[in-house]
């Protein structure tokens, strides 16, 4: 049964403080996305952002490491196959940048590499699930010590909710009702060892029958 | 409870008495400073006893003789002075020890040498001064070696350095043929090999970057003053020996029936130049620590007589001294209250020697080195000997804590370490100076 | 990792970490604005008993760019000499209110007796003949870029004064745990009087071992030990041990020259031998300040053991 065995890797592992975490076993709550589910949500996101900044003109679409370079690398190639410009991909480190530093083993997840200035430029953050809201505002210090962009938009797979940051989303693949204790996990194929796409809803054994309100 | 004095009668109850001439289970009655009577089951004299010390389990043994010491006095009283470390002596079982002579001023005058005699007197230990060989320990002009000697000094040393010219030592040695008893004690260490070194030379020093004092240092030394020994006919004592090769020569030499002596110091028997290894300078030390295998030859020379006597070389440093790096701290460790346990717990308890031979090496045998018989150290213990005697418990196990011992200083490289074997009584001169371990003035 | 006193300290998962986060900073170094908020408020004092203004910049940088306060603290020789105890310096120093103190010092084993004795933690910058850890980090990390399929079995010889060196004692457990064949390359009079324990080989032949070797490693000749007698002369040292432009056309085609500087030119090596091409001299420098950033960062940043 390996659904049900304690899974320790964290995959928001940029919005989870290991500290946090309930030490009960987690399990499977919910699938949030299937493979296909992802694929529409790409193509949507997509769609939105030429709509919201009327074509791919002057667009960088920078991913937080580690699945968000692998969101906007489908994010451009979605947006290349409908309008025909090609959108330079960018991926940045935000390890620096933390406000946890010293609090927790801050380490870097991936290099900082932006093909273009971004001076200018309008910017497309993406991730795959936004949380508290802490890992995107210490991108937008990273980034602006590359460069000052014309403006910054933010694309997500998920929004979970319980922000600690005055900081939303321009682009949402979906909006998921949370409990703090759980945890939203996101599997691709390029970042992870699978086949198939998956974001799925984890969360700590309960007595109770599977998401039957609860003791918040 | 009326302070015991000298002049008082003492009766120390239940011992086994071992001195020189062996073994016996016996009490010991002594008056007026002098042994009066030696027997099992003394009956209490007329009168009364002022002073009754419990022996039951214990060894009597003859006051315990350290043929080196510092004891900082005068000049750097911040790290010891002469009471405070007779006091930590007679709490080790020492009646008698020898000062070394590179205090500030040096003991090269004998108005210096007068009243470390004077100090000495009246402290709770025997402190007898050495004198210098040379002037200023500088190993050039030879001290008033005459006018110490009619004082009273016997052990003539530049301790702390070599004397590394072979011709001042070679006259330093014939001068002493005219002075009865006198002993030249070499610090067997060549400063041309050893200079700007802080540990032994080998592995740890190369892998430390700790410039090292090679052991060859010791050795060139020890095996050029058994040729000058051998030529002026004048015997050479030789302070801490710490190598194998060292060991060798002097056994060696002793074969050939040269005048030569040695002593080993108890933290060239327990202690490695590992220790070294976390840069603590309470392991730094001149001569060194050394290996394994000279810890093996070293016990080799104390089980077959090559060693003749356990000296402390106690070194006395205020903890800001120590607290430097291992190259900028000077060498020394603390000795007085840990030789006696080390003796028994390293030595006498794995059989390296046996623990008649163990008190000879700490008592009757430095003591006639040091001429200290004629002061009444080291035995017998028969009646009408001056009364200097150790009362050891050899079973009580204990741990070494720098903060509770008598020494003005701190720095032993043994806190922590578990010892068996302690001085439950020290009597001086008939003055019972250490009572229960606890130490009397 | 709470200290950087010995490359010891580190397994080789540790230093490959350290190393892969060197990357990171050799990243913020190129950028128009080198520098990252991480160590905002923390504060690092660079203590040190020996003058090394290199070193000293290295290390400065490295915090500044990090954004940390700095704080020198230079210590005169005489000073020492006053009798304050080295722990009284430190203990006033950290009563500053200190996060990191860089030491450097003439003799071996101060970083390690300042970390007993302060809570900050410390960073050896050079101590005596013992080590220089961030240096070997810095080797490890410029030769690491050159060869992209790592040290294991790469072959580095390393010449000169390795007795009196800080540098060799902490490169040769770095390229060893890292998988190099280390050999030690000097007259015995400037070898370690004992190589018990240490991973090498050594010849003391130079020529012999030119054309067999991927890395050279110099060491500098410490002028100043010309009266211990170690070699009869400077000119009987370079005619055997320097890496003169014959001897550099003897090393294989893609061998690399390495030194740590600062250079004697025409001592050690010879001056086109130095700028030349198979040189990582400059390289080395470039490294040093993102290594101190990755050792900076992670003791003081990271918040938990690396190693």
């Amino acid at each position: 049964m390996p659904e049900s065995t304690r899974v320790t890797r964290v995959t928001n592992a940029a919005d989870a403080v290991p500290g946090e975490r309930h030490p009960g076993e987690f399990v499977r709550r919910t699938e949030v996305f299937s493979a296909d589910d992802l694929r529409r949500a790409h193509t949507r996101i997509a769609h939105e952002i030429i709509e919201r900044n009327h074509g791919g003109g002057d667009l960088v679409l920078v991913g937080l490491h580690t699945r968000g370079p692998a969101i906007a690398r489908r994010l451009a190639a979605a947006i290349e196959s409908f309008e025909g410009v090609s959108v330079p991909v960018g991926t940045l480190d935000v390890a620096f940048y933390r406000d946890d530093i010293g609090l927790r083993a801050v380490q870097p997840l991936g290099p900082t590499e932006i093909p273009v200035d971004i001076g200018g430029q309008m910017v497309v953050l993406v991730d795959d699930v936004l949380f508290t809201g802490r890992t995107i505002r210490a991108a937008l210090d990273a980034l602006t010590a590359l460069g000052r962009a014309r403006a910054v938009q933010l694309a997500v797979l998920v929004d979970r909710g319980h922000r600690e940051l005055p900081i939303r989303a321009d682009f949402v693949g979906k909006n998921l009702p949370t409990r703090q204790a759980e945890d939203v996990r996101v599997r691709l194929h390029e970042t992870d060892d699978v086949t198939d796409d998956v974001i799925e809803l984890w969360g700590p054994a309960e007595p109770g029958p599977s998401g039957s309100g609860g003791h918040e | 409870m009326p302070e015991p004095s000298a002049s008082q009668t003492l009766i120390i109850r239940g011992g086994r008495v071992i001195d020189a001439t062996g073994e016996r289970a016996a009490d010991v009655m002594i008056a007026d400073g002098r042994i009066i009577e030696v027997g099992e089951r003394l009956a209490v004299p007329e009168g009364g006893a002022d002073c009754e010390l419990d022996a039951g389990g214990c060894i009597v043994a003859p006051g315990l003789v350290d043929l080196h010491v510092h004891l900082r006095e005068p000049g750097d009283e911040e790290a010891e002075t002469i009471e405070t470390g007779a006091r930590a002596a007679a709490l080790g079982g020492f009646t008698a020890v020898v000062a070394m002579p590179n205090t500030t001023p040096p003991l090269d005058d004998a108005a210096v040498v007068e009243s470390v005699f004077a100090r000495g007197a009246t402290s709770v230990c025997d402190v007898v001064s050495s004198g210098c060989i040379t002037k200023g320990r500088d190993g050039r002009e030879l001290a008033p070696m005459g006018e110490l000697h009619r004082l009273g000094v016997r052990i003539f040393t530049d301790d702390g350095v070599c004397v590394a010219e072979s011709g001042v030592m070679r006259r330093a040695l014939e001068y002493a043929r005219s002075l009865p008893g006198a002993v030249l004690a070499q610090h067997a260490e060549d400063p041309s090999l050893a200079a700007g070194g802080h540990m032994h030379e080998g592995a740890w020093s190369s892998r430390l970057g700790i410039p090292g004092r090679p052991g060859a240092a010791e050795s060139t030394i020890i095996a050029r003053d058994i040729v000058l020994a051998e030529l002026t006919g004048a015997p050479v004592h030789f302070l801490h020996v710490s190598t194998a090769s060292s060991v060798d020569l002097v056994r060696d030499a002793k074969a050939r029936g040269i005048a030569v002596t040695a002593e080993v110091a108890p933290h060239h028997f327990t202690l490695t130049d590992a220790c070294c290894a976390g840069f603590d300078p309470l392991f730094k030390v001149h001569p060194p620590l050394r290996t394994d295998a000279d810890i093996a030859a070293i016990k080799r020379g104390l089980a077959d007589g090559t060693i003749d006597a356990i000296a402390t070389d106690h070194a006395p440093h205020t903890p800001e001294a120590k607290e430097r790096t291992f190259e900028e701290a000077p060498p020394g460790m603390l000795g007085l209250e840990t030789a006696l346990a080390l003796t028994l717990s390293e030595l006498v308890e794995p059989g390296v020697v046996s623990l008649i031979e163990a008190l000879a090496l700490l008592s009757w045998r430095p003591a006639a080195i040091a001429g200290l018989g004629a002061r009444g150290h080291g035995g017998p213990i028969a009646a009408g000997a001056p009364a200097n005697l150790c009362v050891i418990d050899p079973g009580l196990a204990w741990e070494v804590d720098a903060g509770r011992l008598a020494s003005r200083s701190r720095n032993t490289a043994f806190a922590g370490r578990k010892l068996t074997g302690r001085v439950r009584h020290t009597v001086l001169r008939g003055e019972p100076v250490v009572i229960d371990g606890e130490a009397r003035r | 990792m709470r200290h950087l006193l010995s490359i010891d300290d580190l397994d080789r998962t540790g230093l490959e970490q350290l190393l892969d986060l060197s990357e990171r900073f050799i990243e913020v170094t190129h950028r128009d604005i080198p520098k990252v908020p991480a160590l905002r408020g923390k504060t690092v004092v660079s203590l040190f008993y020996e003058d090394s203004t290199r070193t000293r910049l290295s290390f400065e940088t490295a915090a500044k760019r990090l954004s940390a306060d700095t704080m020198t603290f230079t210590v005169g020789s005489s000073s020492v000499k006053k009798g304050e105890s080295l722990r009284d310096t430190v203990q006033t120093i950290e009563a500053m209110g200190i996060d990191a103190v860089v030491v450097r010092h003439g003799s071996a084993g101060a970083p390690k007796r300042i970390s007993e004795w302060i809570d900050a933690a410390i960073v050896n910058a050079g101590d005596g003949c013992h080590e220089h850890p961030t240096q070997a980090l810095l080797d490890v990390l410029t030769l690491r870029r050159r060869r992209p399929s790592g040290l294991d079995g790469c072959r580095i010889a390393i010449v000169g004064d390795v007795r009196h060196s800080r540098v060799a004692r902490s490169d040769v457990l770095a390229f060893s745990a890292l998988g190099a064949e280390v050999t030690l390359v000097a007259p015995p009079t400037l070898l370690p009087e004992s190589l018990e324990g240490w991973p090498v080989s050594v010849c003391y032949d130079l020529d012999e071992v030119l054309p067999n070797i991927d890395v050279l490693y110099l060491l500098r000749i410490q002028l100043e030990r010309q009266h211990e007698a170690l070699f009869p002369s400077l000119r009987e040292y370079t005619s055997r041990y320097g890496l003169t432009a014959a001897r550099a056309a003897r090393l294989p085609a893609d061998a690399l020259v390495m030194h740590p500087g600062p250079m004697n030119r025409g001592v050690e090596i010879s001056a086109e031998v130095a700028d030349g091409p198979v040189s990582l001299i400059a390289e080395q420098v470039a490294n040093g300040v993102a290594v101190r950033m990755a050792v900076l960062y992670t003791l003081l940043g990271s918040g938990g053991p690396v190693a």
